[in-house]
């Protein structure tokens, strides 16, 4: 390979930082020993195991089922079907967009996939054996599999368990000024339409998704170990959905192998697994297979996007719109604040100042897995910022500009902020200019434009693509923001016990984030009590105050944000009880990280561990305030956060086959404050491993029957050590105002980003306009010899 | 079948099916939940083990297959406190997040650092590219790895330190 | 995760017990070496044979010997094995070309030559290697040994001439003087099928192509040696023209279809291009004396 031989070795995790900075992770030890505990790790006394029977079809009434034969084997304790749930009122549960979803098909099955049937046996090879054994007939009905399709004339009704329902709308949204738009469309020099597709991805974490459940048939209550990324949001919908008491009920999310938005729903086996050990009396262990995790379980995009964006001759773009087919798939089952079906597209704007913005969005069932927002996409942000990268390529294609003068001369100036965009979201900070500059010089943009030039008189193909995304995460307020009524604020509490040691509890659940240092490290930032010292709990209901949960980057926007409040709040306590300790009035206390001093004083002072040990004491306290050291908040935030970043991309292609080699990726970010940036930048790069393997090779696809011909990693790719370069990243900082540490969140700042950086490279090097994802060999030479490649289906 | 399998150094003997998989032997016989599995097909390589000193992946041998065999798995990296270079190396750059893919990432540095002591970032990136991380984009499971390369010598001194200083 | 159906297992401890397994439970029983094209089909369920005979004991079908003008390749020889050979790599670099690029190391250290010619995947690389190397395959039965060519042991997508009670325990490959080879694989990722793939062996003899070998792997049945091309390239003198010429020959000479892994067309492309491909590298080889390959780039 053409990269860095010998990738720089980072910088050495730095010396025991008391807060910000450079550190090992606390998590670590544990995993590099194989001792993480998993859901497929929980093992209980008398446990069983059920496997689900599953839809051959994608579109079929259900005629009958058989299961006598399954029951009949010797190793099974149940076979549960919709019928035995319908008896329990819970063949069907709501969806986190308001909309239900079979747990156990009853009338008809509607993507293949579908779960059909549960058992429940004494070991996992015996529940595999027994599902073979049912014996289901099916009515095959034609299927929808092309949203194009869906509102056609004719169409097959896929939902017509919904009353009343003749069609497969789901939705119509829109957002942004129409008329004004139209206005400004009408006298633009230049308009640019490109009709895009953002391809069926599946987050695909290497995890697949699964649930221990043990109900107590003693006490009634329910302990569920499972696979999710909202632990909270789970058990109050649990209680809801099975009318068990949510006192009774303990929703336990140990150690999740990766995410990535796959793992905030609720899949029909968790509740099968519950059903089963209230049916059996004993623990019930259910883990999907792979095949079953890509073909039933949230998938992301799937959005047919006709985008167009007006400027003067010259280059300055004036407004973009937007007209989107979502296809969600059978179920509505979408994760996204309520009142936001097309999540928060709205940030299809961009980074650039323009004066009129309009979209809107049509979301339709088709007879395909449901979900439509996963694999860290901010809530369809990726989907906007694929969007508006293509288009702004598109548009210097059109105007023979250079890209990236073009984004450059556009961007929103430091001045703007905060910028209301033309959709009516406030991007809180940034300085645009500055982070495409030090992309630019850090890429050798002019250089490689030289080197790209002469390659062109040899004949060579080579690419560079530029993306400059702006998200909008960390939802949210809750006065706009509530997933089935819950609002989306965080939780958080800290105790610091008396020898100084502390314990936070958060609401949000790690996944490979390394929630357990980062967030010691915001209370140590606040505190002065070293991180080591500091315990993280999380993922566990009954240990842990309620929030919604880790998705859509909002884990450091809220719940950090919550751990410096909480933090900040038992400074303020220490505060008093170190003015009684020093018989001093508060107000005459100064802080320093650890410690309250008298001001002008320093030597009279109180560390943070002094105060822990006398609020436990017998020190006598003023009137009003109880002894012992902690806090907790819920913290509502008060604007989404805006994180930022510019992209450089540069391929190499194959004219002869069409093969994408990535030869380096230049990611210069800003999150704001940066609490661990050893954490920041492996999230960085495995967001852009996620970008290659979209642009070039992700792809669930289907046949015409609803076939879903991705139900392996066979044929699910995903890229190897091979495929991606030895990655380049560097920062800019533009602390959020309104965050208490100003950071803004990074989960998914790389994934949003990069996926348009490739496909503007690859496109750039065959000089071909536009050409939808996966840009795989085959495709690219079709798009290279003729110009133009159909949409993958 | 009546099988014994010698796993990281001591002889198991169970009673198995033919069809038993060697990773849910590993897993549910012996206990040893280190090993993880991630698909059905041999392609995400979660759950590498070292069988006779290679890398195989273990979704894909049958227990009795592995009879008569020795078999080492991440519980056996590191000797008592003392961290294998590799594992030290994923813990200093960073090469974990959540942890899935690092049990057998961390076997397969291992068996390339025995027959290669100082590999190139190309011929550590071909001996990890049977094996998917969904976190990390792959660098810094190559740093790591480089980590422990230039750290063997100093192996004996290595000692867990995460969560503080170098 | 996904498990086999239930199966009896034996692990048999010479050829001579395991051909007894074979015959003794018949079309009911499947070899098994690697396990990792068998075991993921058992595993879907799309394969559920009753008796599984292990022949991994079986070492001496574990061996690359030179005896005389062959190289004798037992059935159990590993794809490391074979990668690591310096005597494959001496005589026959499109063997090291396609196992570089076969799955991935670990999937390597388990599979062996004769699962994968057994397999007899359409997309599978040693098939169109051994047929491009006008490789014989040793069967031994009940009867004895016998002994096919590459193009009568492959008879179509996942068929061989292996029957049943018989086991594939060699592959042989001619040693000539003066030869070249080489292998070209277009795939979407690293350890994936090939979307198309060509390999070509040939001598040069005075300046002339002899002995010409072309097969393609993944573009339809009967490309393992595409005879047309063969008989255009023996007696030729190397040139781009003729390279040019035998791509248009392969190309038509295939049968490839649409899938998720590229367009028929493209596959029709492939096949010339990486022909040619194969023939510059294959030619330029044969250039050099024995067992310079090794400093190619």
């Amino acid at each position: 390979m053409t990269a860095v031989d010998e990738p720089p070795v980072a910088p050495a995790p730095d010396e025991r930082p008391i807060g910000f900075g450079r550190m090992k992770r606390k998590e670590d030890p544990r995993f590099v020993r194989g001792k993480g505990r998993y859901v497929d790790d929980i093992h209980l006394p008398g446990m069983l195991h059920g496997a689900v029977l599953r839809s051959p079809f994608a579109h079929a009434r259900i005629v009958s089922i058989d299961t006598s034969a399954a029951e009949a084997h010797p190793k099974v304790k149940a076979v549960i079907t919709g019928e035995t749930l319908a008896g329990l009122g819970l063949a069907w549960m709501p969806t986190l967009s308001m909309d239900t979803q079979a747990v156990l098909a009853t009338d008809k099955v509607r993507f293949q996939g579908q779960e059909v049937a549960f058992v429940v046996a004494e070991d996992h090879y015996a529940a595999r054996d027994a599902i073979e054994l049912i014996d289901v007939e099916y009515e095959p009905l034609d299927p929808v599999v092309n949203a194009r399709h869906a509102l056609g004339p004719g169409a097959p009704v896929i939902r017509d368990d919904l009353e009343g329902r003749t069609d497969n709308h789901i939705f119509d949204w829109e957002a942004g000024d129409s008329a004004a738009t139209d206005e400004v469309f009408a006298r633009a020099d230049v308009v640019v339409e490109q009709t895009m597709l953002y391809p069926r991805v599946h987050p695909a974490p290497l995890e697949t998704c699964g649930a221990v459940a043990s109900m107590d048939p003693v006490d009634g209550k329910l302990t569920l170990y499972s696979t999710t990324q909202a632990p909270h949001a789970h058990r109050t919908l649990y209680a809801m959905v099975a009318g068990i008491p949510e006192h009774k009920i303990r929703v336990v999310s140990p150690d999740i192998g990766g995410g990535f938005g796959n793992k905030v729903g609720i899949y029909p086996g968790y509740v099968c697994a519950v059903v089963g050990s209230i049916v059996t009396g004993r623990p019930v262990k259910w883990m999907e297979d792979r095949s079953e995790n890509l073909m039933s379980t949230s998938f992301a995009r799937d959005y047919h996007m006709t985008g167009e964006i007006a400027a003067t001759r010259d280059g300055k773009i004036l407004a973009v719109r937007v007209k989107v087919l979502a296809d969600h798939g059978a179920f509505n089952s979408t994760a996204q604040p309520t009142k936001y079906p097309a999540g928060f597209f709205h940030i299809f704007t961009g980074s650039y100042d323009i004066e009129a913005a309009h979209c809107s969005v049509t979301g339709v069932y088709t007879n395909k897995a449901p979900g439509g927002v996963a694999y860290a996409c901010s809530f369809r942000v990726t989907e906007a910022v694929y969007l508006i990268e293509r288009m702004v390529d598109c548009l210097a294609a059109e105007l023979d500009a250079d890209p990236a003068e073009l984004r450059m001369r556009n961007l929103l100036r430091p001045e703007q902020f905060p910028y209301e965009n033309k959709t009516g979201w406030t991007y809180d900070s940034g300085d645009y200019p500055a982070c495409l500059r030090k992309a630019l010089d850090l890429a050798g943009y002019e250089e490689l434009r030289k080197e790209q030039s002469e390659k062109r008189a040899r004949g060579e193909l080579m690419g560079i693509g530029l993306s400059f995304f702006t998200e909008t995460v960390g939802a949210g307020p809750r006065k706009h923001m509530d997933i089935l009524g819950l609002g989306m604020a965080d939780g958080c509490e800290l105790r610091v016990h008396p020898t100084g040691k502390a314990v936070v509890r958060l609401s949000v659940q790690t996944q490979g984030q390394g929630h357990e240092t980062t967030f010691a490290q915001i209370v140590a930032e606040e505190l002065g009590i070293p991180p080591e010292d500091i315990d993280v709990v999380h993922g566990d209901t009954d240990q842990t105050p309620f929030g919604l949960g880790t998705y859509g980057s909002r884990s450091t926007p809220v719940s950090g944000a919550a751990a410096a409040v909480v933090a900040r709040k038992v400074r303020d306590k220490a505060r008093i009880i170190a003015g009684a300790m020093l018989e001093v009035s508060p107000d005459d206390l100064e802080w320093t990280k650890g410690r309250w001093s008298v001001a002008g004083d320093p030597a009279i002072t109180k560390t943070i561990q002094e105060i822990a040990l006398a609020a436990h004491g017998s020190l006598e306290l003023p009137d009003g305030v109880e002894g012992h050291l902690e806090a907790t908040t819920v913290y509502n935030p008060p604007n989404l956060t805006y994180p930022f970043g510019a992209y450089v991309c540069v391929v190499d292609v194959d004219s002869g086959t069409g093969t994408v080699k990535v030869r380096r990726f230049i990611a210069v970010d800003d999150c704001g404050t940066r609490i661990n940036p050893m954490i920041i930048e492996g999230q960085v790069h495995g967001g852009l491993a996620d970008g290659v393997g979209m642009a070039l090779m992700e792809l669930i696809s289907f046949d015409e029957d609803g076939n879903c011909l991705s139900g392996s990693f066979m044929d699910y790719l995903l890229p190897t050590a091979l495929e991606v370069p030895a990655w380049e990243l560097d920062h800019t900082v533009t602390p959020s105002p309104h965050h208490p540490i100003g950071a803004k969140g990074i989960g998914e700042s790389a994934t949003v980003g990069s996926p348009p950086a490739v496909v503007n490279a690859v496109l750039d090097a065959i000089g071909v306009r536009h050409a939808d994802m996966p840009l795989t060999p085959s495709r690219v030479w079709q798009a290279l010899h003729r110009g133009e490649v159909e949409a993958p289906q | 079948m009546r099988i014994t399998v010698n796993v990281n150094g001591d002889d198991h003997t169970r009673e198995v099916e033919p069809r038993h998989l060697l990773v849910r032997f590993l897993r549910d016989d012996l206990e040893l939940t280190g090993t993880h599995w991630g698909c059905d097909t041999s392609n995400c390589g979660t759950c590498v083990v070292l069988m006779d000193g290679e890398p195989v992946k273990s979704c894909t041998v049958l227990a009795v297959m592995a009879a008569g065999h020795e078999i080492r798995t991440v519980e056996d990296l590191a000797d008592g406190d003392q961290l294998d270079p590799v594992q030290q190396g994923f813990i200093e750059q960073h090469g974990l997040q959540c942890g899935f893919c690092t049990p057998g990432m961390m076997l397969t540095g291992r068996a390339l650092l025995d027959r290669n002591p100082d590999p190139s970032e190309q011929e550590i990136r071909e001996a990890i590219s049977g094996q998917l991380c969904r976190c990390t984009g792959y660098l810094n499971i190559v740093k790591s790895i480089q980590w422990a390369a230039r750290n063997r010598a100093e192996a004996d001194g290595v000692t867990e330190t995460a969560g503080s200083q170098t | 995760m996904q498990v086999p159906a239930s199966f009896d297992y034996q692990r048999a401890e010479s050829v001579d017990e395991a051909l007894e397994l074979l015959r003794r439970y018949g079309e009911e029983a499947r070899v098994v070496a690697g396990g990792h094209s068998l075991l993921p089909m058992m595993k879907l369920r799309l394969a559920a044979p009753e008796v599984l005979v292990d022949i991994n004991d079986l070492h001496e079908l574990d061996h690359i010997v030179l005896v005389g003008d062959e190289l004798r390749v037992g059935a159990l020889t590993r794809h490391r094995t074979l990668l690591e050979s310096e005597l494959v790599g001496r005589y026959f670099p499109i063997v090291h070309d396609a196992e570089k690029v076969i799955a991935d190391p670990p999937v390597r250290n388990r599979g062996t030559i004769g699962g994968s010619l057994c397999q007899a995947d359409p997309s599978e690389d040693l098939s169109a290697v051994c047929g491009a190397l006008h490789a014989h395959a040793v069967i031994r039965g009940a009867g004895g040994e016998r002994i096919v060519s590459m193009a009568d042991f492959h008879q179509g997508p996942y068929e061989t001439a292996v029957g049943v009670g018989e086991m594939l325990t060699e592959v042989r490959l001619p040693v000539l003087p003066g030869a070249g080879s080489a292998y070209e694989k277009v795939e979407r990722k690293a350890g994936d099928w090939a979307v198309a793939a060509a390999g070509v062996a040939l001598t040069l003899r005075e300046g002339r192509i002899a002995d010409a070998g072309v097969g393609l792997a993944a573009v339809g049945a009967g490309a393992l040696n595409l005879h047309a091309v063969q008989t255009l390239l023996n007696g030729s003198e190397p040139s781009e023209a003729l390279y040019e010429e035998a791509g248009r020959v392969a190309s038509d000479s295939c049968s490839p279809v649409t899938d998720g892994r590229g367009s028929a067309e493209y596959k029709r492309h492939l096949a010339g291009e990486l022909t040619r491909r194969a023939l510059r590298r294959a030619v330029a080889r044969a250039g050099r004396p024995i067992g310079s390959t090794a400093r190619e780039a």
